[in-house]
């Protein structure tokens, strides 16, 4: 069967919004469906993937685990920008590690985050048959 | 819907899971599984601890593509497939043992 390339670009933080948690939702979902899928984090959407989040302030039910949970969906690619990362003083030690355990290589558990410079994501998003932008 | 379980009115949603997670008790399953025929064992208590647990540490109720992948993992390759997990539950394994679980519908069952 044909796989298209779908990525899921997000660009907004995380609570404030209800795009990143329905977007989140939809890659879970369509990861039934087993195509090429990937996600990207751009802009404001970086603080997505920011470890040590706690929303009790917020009253609102803490989604960041959820993230860890993609690797048991096959959803093994997450490009972050390092410029966006860079524009708010981050960097990757400063986000949730992420891995994935690959049955093809004796189960080894590797980092599913990928930080890629402006220039190599928007090769990437060129690449893609479908871009969902959250 | 609603359900009665020790004197306590519970809500359910339109499917019959929990609206409020923190209502579930063991006795929430019994009373499932008593309306679908269904006699709880060793066995089906083990997915549904395995359920919570997986909702506590991801917040999500796995699709049953990962919960099968996951129970292999973690209880053996002969309890990690389809056919063991569709006897226990033949209401589908995500759907029916997450109910019983108290979870959520799962994310990503279509």
């Amino acid at each position: 069967m044909f796989r298209k390339k779908l990525m899921y670009l997000n660009r907004r933080a995380p609570y404030g919004t209800i795009y990143a948690a329905e977007g989140l939702e939809v890659v879970l979902i369509g990861a039934a469906f087993d195509q090429d899928v990937c996600m990207a984090f751009v802009g404001d959407g970086v603080y997505q993937l920011k470890a040590g989040q706690d929303t009790s302030g917020l009253g609102l039910k803490s989604f960041s685990p959820a993230y860890r949970a993609l690797g048991d969906y096959d959803v093994t690619r997450l490009y972050v920008e390092r410029e966006s990362l860079e524009e708010r003083g981050l960097d990757a030690g400063d986000l949730m590690p992420l891995t994935w355990e690959d049955e093809d290589d004796d189960w080894a558990e590797k980092s599913s985050i990928h930080v890629v410079d402006r220039a190599e994501l928007t090769r990437l998003i060129d690449a893609q048959d479908v871009v969902f932008n959250f | 819907m609603a359900l009665q379980i020790n004197g306590k009115t519970l809500d359910t949603d339109e499917e019959g899971y929990l609206a409020n997670l923190s209502d579930w008790e063991p006795e929430v399953a019994q009373v499932m599984a008593e309306s679908d025929e269904c006699d709880l064992t060793d066995n089906h208590w083990e997915v549904i601890n395995f359920l919570r647990s997986y909702y506590e540490e991801y917040q999500i109720a796995p699709a049953v593509r990962v919960l099968t992948k996951a129970i292999g993992k973690k209880l053996g390759k002969d309890k990690g497939n389809s056919k063991y997990l569709y006897q226990l539950y033949p209401y589908g394994p995500a759907k029916q043992a997450c109910r019983y679980a108290g979870l959520p519908k799962p994310t990503g069952c279509v």
